[in-house]
Parts: C-alpha cells; sequence; structure tokens
C-alpha cells in the first residue's frame, strides 16, 4: 500500500515542532511531499504546479490549530483547497425543458463510452424516465452490437442502423425517432476519437451542431495519466463539454486525472463509474477522491471502516475476558463500562459473536450505574476475591455505594453464577444467562 | 520507407513535445539546476513516474559534479544512453518450439485488446501462418462479434462459445483445436479486467491452466496490453498481472495520441518485462515491433 501522505509529514514535522504560524520553510518542506504525492496520483505537472502555489500563499503565516499537528494543519488546507478545486457540490445533469434531453457521450477510445451510457440510460430509467440510446459509434467492430446487448439488459431502447454510414445523419434521424416514441432523454453513444484527429474531431463538432445537445458529456479513465490535460482540453476546446464522468474508479489508480481534467476545463464531475455491472454509476464526491488522490485512502470509507474493525476487536476482546478463568470484579467494571460506553446495549450484544441470536433481551441501563458504584466500594483484595465478602465487608459496601446490602448480596451472587456459567462456557457445555447480566 | 522512418514517422506525435522541449533545453549550452527542473518535469510530463525520473536525475546531476557532462550535448546523450539502458535490449514477439505457438493476451477494460489482436493476426497471417483466435472474453457485450470482424479481416480461424460462458473452456477448444488442426498460433483474448478483481484475476489463472494441459510449456507469450495514456496506475497493473500470469511482454497501445507511454520504463525497472509491441494507429500494419534503441533515438533525433 501507499504511505500515507499525513505519516510522511507527521515525520517531516516532528524535527520541526513548530507551533503557532507555519513557517515558510516548514510550509515548502511539507509541500514538497504533497508535489510528491499530487504527481504519483497522475495530476499533471502544470496543475500540480499552481496548486502548490495556491496552497502556500494560503498556508503560510496560518495559524496551527491547538488540536493539530503542523503537518495536519498542512494537509487541512490542502485538502480544503483539493476539494474546492474538485468543485463543492455534486452537479446533476441537466434537462431540456422541450423533451427530449439530448445528451451526447464523447471521449477517447477505451475510456467506456458505452458501458457509460447504458449505466446512464438505466439510471434515468431508474427515476421513471423513458429514455433511449443511439449506437453513433460507427467505426468499432461490432460496437453497435454491444449497444443493442446493454440496451437489452436493461430494457432500453436503442437506435441503430447498420447500414448508415454517416453519424451525424444517424443523430438526426434518432432525434425525430424519440419525439415520435415520446423519449424524454437521449443518449448519444459515439464513437471513440483521438483529440488530435481533426477529421473527427470534425465529424464530431457537427454532431453536435446538429443536435444541439443539452449536455456534451466527456467520459475519462480514471487511470489517465499526465496526456489527460491535453485530451480534455482538446475536447473542451473543439466540442465543448458540460460535464464529465469519470469511468473505471473501482481499480487502485489514485485518479489525479480527475483534478487535472477538472482544473482545465473548468466543468463538473458529475459521475463516477465504479464497476463493470450496468448499476454500477454513483454520484461524485469531491471529498473522497480528494483523500483518495492524496493517498489518504478515501478517508471517509476509513473512518467507517476503522469503526467496524474496532467494534469488532472490542467484541472480541470482550468475549475473551468473559471466557477467561481470572475474571475478576475489576474486569467486570471495565467491561461494563466499555459497554456502555460504545452505544445502546442492544445494538452491542448483537455484535458479539453468538450474541445476535438472543431475542427479547431486555437490559436496565440504570442496572450499570449501581453495579459499577458496589464495585467501586470493594477494596482491592475483594474485587479479586470473592469469598472474602462477609457480612460487614458487604454492609461497608452498600453504604459505600449508597445502595442496599440486598442490591451487594445480588450482585455478588451474579458475579459468582457468572464465573460458573463461563466455566460452563468454556467448557462447550452450553449456557444460561445471569438475570443482569447483558451477556 | 525503412523501419526507422516508420517509428518516427508514428511517434512523430510523441517526439514533437518532448524533443522540442528537451531541444531547447539542451542547445543552451550550459547546465545548471533550472536546466535539471526542466528536465525532470518533461520525464515527468511523458508518465515516466517521480522514482525512473528522479533516478535518472540523480545520475545527470553526479555526472555533471565529476565533471563528466559540461554542456547540453553531452547531457542528451547521457540521457539518450541512461534511457536505452533502462528499456533493455530488443524483444519482439519470437515464435519458438513446437505447434502451436499460443498467445494469451490480457489487460484492464479499453486498452485496446482486441484490436491489439486483431492487427498481430494479421501480421501473422500476412507471413504465412495458421492462426487461430480464441474468443475468451465472454463478458463484454459483443466482443465476440467484435473479434470476429477482425478474424474475418486477417483471415484467422475462430473458436467461441456463447456470451457469458466459461472462458477457460473456449482456451481450452481452441488449443485442443490448433493442436488437431497443427495450427501455427493461437491468440486467446480476454475480457478487460480491473487487476483489483480477485476474482477475475481468478479466471484469468484458470485460462492459463486449462491452456496448460494440452500444452505444458504454454503460453509461450503472456502479452499485457497497456494504454500508453495511463498514468502511474499501470505499474500497479503490470505487477498484479504479472503476480496472477506471469506477463512475458507488453504491448504498448495508442502512442498515436499525445500520450508519451513512459511508464514503460518504470515498468521494465521494476519488474523486467520488455516491451515487445507498439500501437502507433488505427490501420491493421500500426502494430510495431518496440525497438528500444529506435525508441530512444526518435524520440532525441
Amino acid at each position: 500500500m501507499f504511505e500515507s501522505l499525513t505519516e510522511k509529514l507527521e515525520s517531516i514535522f516532528k524535527k520541526l515542532r513548530s507551533r503557532g504560524l507555519l513557517k515558510e520553510e516548514d510550509v515548502d518542506l511539507a509541500l514538497k511531499e504533497v508535489r510528491l504525492a499530487l504527481l504519483e496520483a497522475d495530476v499533471n505537472f502544470k496543475v500540480v504546479k499552481e496548486f502548490i502555489q495556491k496552497v502556500k500563499e494560503k498556508a503560510v503565516g496560518k495559524e496551527v490549530l491547538e488540536s493539530l499537528t503542523p503537518g495536519q494543519q498542512v494537509i487541512k488546507i490542502v485538502n480544503e483547497e483539493l476539494c474546492s478545486l474538485l468543485g463543492g457540490s455534486n452537479s446533476r445533469i441537466q434537462l431540456s425543458p422541450n423533451p427530449p434531453t439530448v445528451i451526447m457521450m464523447v471521449g477517447l477510445h477505451g475510456s467506456g463510452k458505452t458501458t457509460t451510457s447504458a449505466k446512464l440510460a438505466r439510471f434515468f430509467k431508474k427515476e421513471g424516465r423513458r429514455p433511449m440510446l443511439v449506437a453513433a459509434d460507427l467505426q468499432r467492430p461490432a460496437a453497435i452490437d454491444q449497444l443493442i446487448t446493454l440496451g437489452s439488459q436493461i430494457d432500453v431502447a436503442v437506435f441503430h442502423s447498420k447500414d448508415t454510414k454517416d453519424p451525424v445523419t444517424l443523430c438526426e434521424e434518432s432525434i425525430k425517432k424519440a419525439k415520435l416514441e415520446a423519449r424524454d432523454i437521449l443518449i448519444l453513444d459515439t464513437a471513440g476519437r483521438l483529440h488530435i484527429d481533426d477529421t473527427l474531431m470534425a465529424e464530431l463538432k457537427h454532431i453536435k451542431d446538429v443536435v444541439s445537445p443539452r449536455e456534451v458529456i466527456f467520459v475519462a479513465d480514471a487511470m489517465t495519466g499526465q496526456d489527460a490535460v491535453n485530451i480534455a482540453k482538446s475536447f473542451n476546446e473543439q466540442i465543448g463539454i458540460d460535464g464529465i464522468i469519470l469511468t473505471k474508479m473501482d481499480g487502485d489508480a489514485r485518479g489525479g486525472a480527475a483534478i487535472s481534467i477538472r482544473s482545465v476545463t473548468g466543468r463538473p464531475i458529475k459521475f463516477i463509474g465504479t464497476g463493470e455491472k450496468i448499476d454500477m454509476l454513483e454520484p461524485f464526491y469531491p471529498e473522497r477522491v480528494a483523500s483518495r488522490i492524496l493517498g489518504m485512502g478515501d478517508v471517509l470509507g476509513l473512518i467507517e471502516q476503522a469503526q467496524k474493525t474496532f467494534e469488532q476487536k472490542e467484541a472480541e476482546k470482550l468475549q475473551e475476558k468473559i471466557l477467561g478463568e481470572s475474571f475478576t470484579f475489576d474486569d467486570l467494571k471495565e467491561q461494563l463500562k466499555k459497554i456502555r460506553s460504545m452505544g445502546p446495549i442492544e445494538n452491542i450484544l448483537n455484535m458479539i459473536p453468538g450474541m445476535n441470536k438472543m431475542k427479547g433481551l431486555t437490559v436496565d441501563e440504570k442496572e450499570f450505574v449501581k453495579i459499577e458504584a458496589i464495585i467501586n466500594s470493594m477494596t482491592s483484595a475483594e474485587k479479586r476475591n470473592h469469598n472474602l465478602l462477609n457480612g460487614s465487608r458487604r454492609r461497608r459496601i452498600a453504604t459505600g455505594s449508597g445502595t442496599t446490602v440486598t442490591d451487594v448480596n445480588r450482585v455478588v451472587k451474579q458475579y459468582v453464577e457468572l464465573k460458573k456459567m463461563l466455566k460452563m462456557f468454556k467448557g462447550g457445555k452450553g449456557m444460561k444467562l445471569p438475570k443482569f447480566l447483558p451477556f | 520507407m525503412g523501419l526507422f522512418e516508420r517509428l518516427k514517422n508514428g511517434l512523430s506525435k510523441t517526439r514533437k513535445g518532448l524533443v522540442e522541449k528537451v531541444e531547447s533545453i539542451f542547445t543552451r549550452g550550459t547546465i545548471d539546476e533550472t536546466t535539471i527542473d526542466e528536465l525532470e518535469e518533461i520525464l515527468i510530463a511523458s508518465d515516466v513516474g517521480t522514482h525512473a525520473t528522479q533516478e535518472i536525475v540523480d545520475l545527470l546531476r553526479e555526472k555533471i559534479k565529476k565533471g563528466e557532462v559540461r554542456d547540453g550535448d553531452s547531457a542528451k546523450n547521457l540521457l539518450k544512453k541512461e534511457m536505452i539502458f533502462l528499456l533493455g535490449s530488443s524483444a519482439p514477439v519470437v515464435l519458438f518450439g513446437e505447434k502451436p505457438f499460443v498467445i494469451l493476451t490480457a489487460g484492464v477494460n479499453g486498452v485496446g485488446k482486441t484490436t491489439t489482436i486483431g492487427k498481430l493476426a494479421s501480421r501473422f497471417t500476412s507471413q504465412g501462418h495458421s492462426v487461430l483466435l480464441a474468443a475468451s472474453d465472454t463478458f463484454r457485450a459483443a466482443a465476440i462479434e467484435q473479434l470476429e470482424i477482425w478474424a474475418k479481416r486477417s483471415g484467422a480461424a475462430i473458436v467461441k462459445h456463447q456470451s457469458g460462458s466459461d472462458p477457460a473452456a473456449v482456451a481450452y477448444d481452441a488449443v485442443e483445436s490448433a493442436r488437431h488442426k497443427k495450427t501455427d498460433i493461437v491468440i486467446i483474448d480476454t475480457a478487460g479486467r480491473l487487476h483489483t478483481k480477485s476474482p477475475l484475476m481468478e479466471e484469468l489463472k484458470k485460462v492459463k491452466r486449462v491452456v496448460q494441459k494440452t500444452i505444458p510449456n504454454a503460453p509461450q507469450e503472456v502479452l499485457l496490453v497497456v494504454d500508453a495514456t495511463t498514468g502511474q496506475n499501470a505499474l500497479r497493473q503490470a505487477q498484479m498481472f504479472n503476480d496472477a500470469i506471469g506477463i512475458t511482454g507488453v504491448a504498448l497501445t495508442k502512442l498515436d495520441g499525445t500520450a508519451k507511454g513512459g511508464i514503460v520504463f518504470a515498468i521494465k525497472k521494476e519488474l523486467g518485462i520488455p516491451v515487445r509491441l507498439i500501437g502507433v494507429g488505427e490501420d491493421i500494419d500500426d502494430l510495431r515491433d518496440f525497438d528500444p534503441v529506435e525508441f530512444v533515438e526518435a524520440l532525441f533525433s
């Protein structure tokens, strides 16, 4: 795995320990690493240069927040800048007031136009619209068949003609057909082409002029390298694009092309393709892609994951303790405390392996407070050995914890029962739950 | 037109940006830090990657320190030498051993596998070899139809099953058929897959295993098709595909655009996998043997 940028920066800033304001030399040092991370993520070097300059201006002299290290502070600024560069909100595809809304898909060979066209058609169909696909890629062998197959998979009509040689005429006719059939969305799958192929670019321009699409969507492969700027710029200048769909985001490419394309075209990224299946089209979230580009993984996803792992680990530890012979009052208290900090008991129970099947388990949260108080009033020796707990000791504990001797007796009894039960559990003889314990 | 000229032709667009910039730097005469920075930028812009670039730049810096590099010319020669050295010696696809010679192709989605296979098949049939294509991309809609068109164009035979069937079974049938009919070459087309999808990588391993049931030393060539437009992820692709099925060579496609394909330096350096073929256009004869010396010469001439 990539070493995370945050880690790298942390190690640099360990030496500096600069507090207060971010100094220029510290920022420079940090941005050197940021620059490398961006380059490794395939962000175009010119875009990187501008970006670093912008961040530097914002960062130098900025106060380091109390809760952050200087490294984290720089990353925070970098992340914010990246997010704003990637475009604040996830912008939707605009619909025409007069249907059909014509959407024209353009891009290089193999960027994923045909698959994305079908995904988009499915997306609109789910929204209750009546889309139609147009097989306007007359170049690639079997491209028409591919779209027809995809269309039948999602039950969307595909306008095509195997005799037509001219995509302009085909697209023109498709609009008539769409109007006739009262289709409200028309998606044109055009042939992949090089941005420096003048003939084919002129053809694309011609199609655009004839069909006046509501949106021209530039389909770009998330794995694209440094050349992304040239490609996107050419398409935008020659054809004019309204939005971007990034494909193949389910791989492990860092997706720096997103920044390159976004910054040279200024157009929003509308969707990302996250798999080969037709339903794998997701809205674009700048924060997630920004973290990914910085090599911090998908921070949001990671936090979710970490939380899951944490809970899983806690649950396992808990079970281990319960199963252990050396289960003292202290352990009991510790576990109860942890359990209470983890949220509603019923939810926690579901996470403990084997516990999710126990239905109808009700837990009185107040009981925990009492138990804790009782245990707190015990001496260390008593906590380790319950046999010491004679009548006078129990009276002292009750007074100390503000409970009654009956309460103390019950806790001790249940603790003993629990210990017994744990032994049984360990021996695999099945188990019986004591009344007060959630486990 | 000689091969060198043709290569130069095909690479002319690649050349333009890089060469002009390099020329302008080197003809300046003196070498300083700005020059080195600019050189670094050029390599980065060609997708050479930060690591390989750093290595080349460090070397240049060292030679300058030692006084071995004083002017633009010697720097240029050194750089050329270094880049040729990084790419290793020329390594085209060479047929060997008993028939059939099996070529397994693989790569991520949309890199141009089927097109490359079509061009490769044409090259072999025009050389008088008999060729059988195995339509093992049973996943993508109409992939079989696409390969069929290429089979027709190139005069190759084709073995296909229904869409959605087991790719390994198709490959097995193809190799069996080729063995019986004494076909010279079998080229197996596989579905594009991201290297991160382990079930799909397992499927690819199975294709290889099944082929080996008929011919133990097959596939004699395992070609990874890489899109020259791809950035640093191409190295990851090469690593993962290599781990799964042992890549013997790279076919670098789409060099007719403005992308430089500089990632091949990293692939060679990190994994020792040579580039065998380059795609420089959409015509059937636009698939060429990759020659490192000519490639670098063409970049700098």
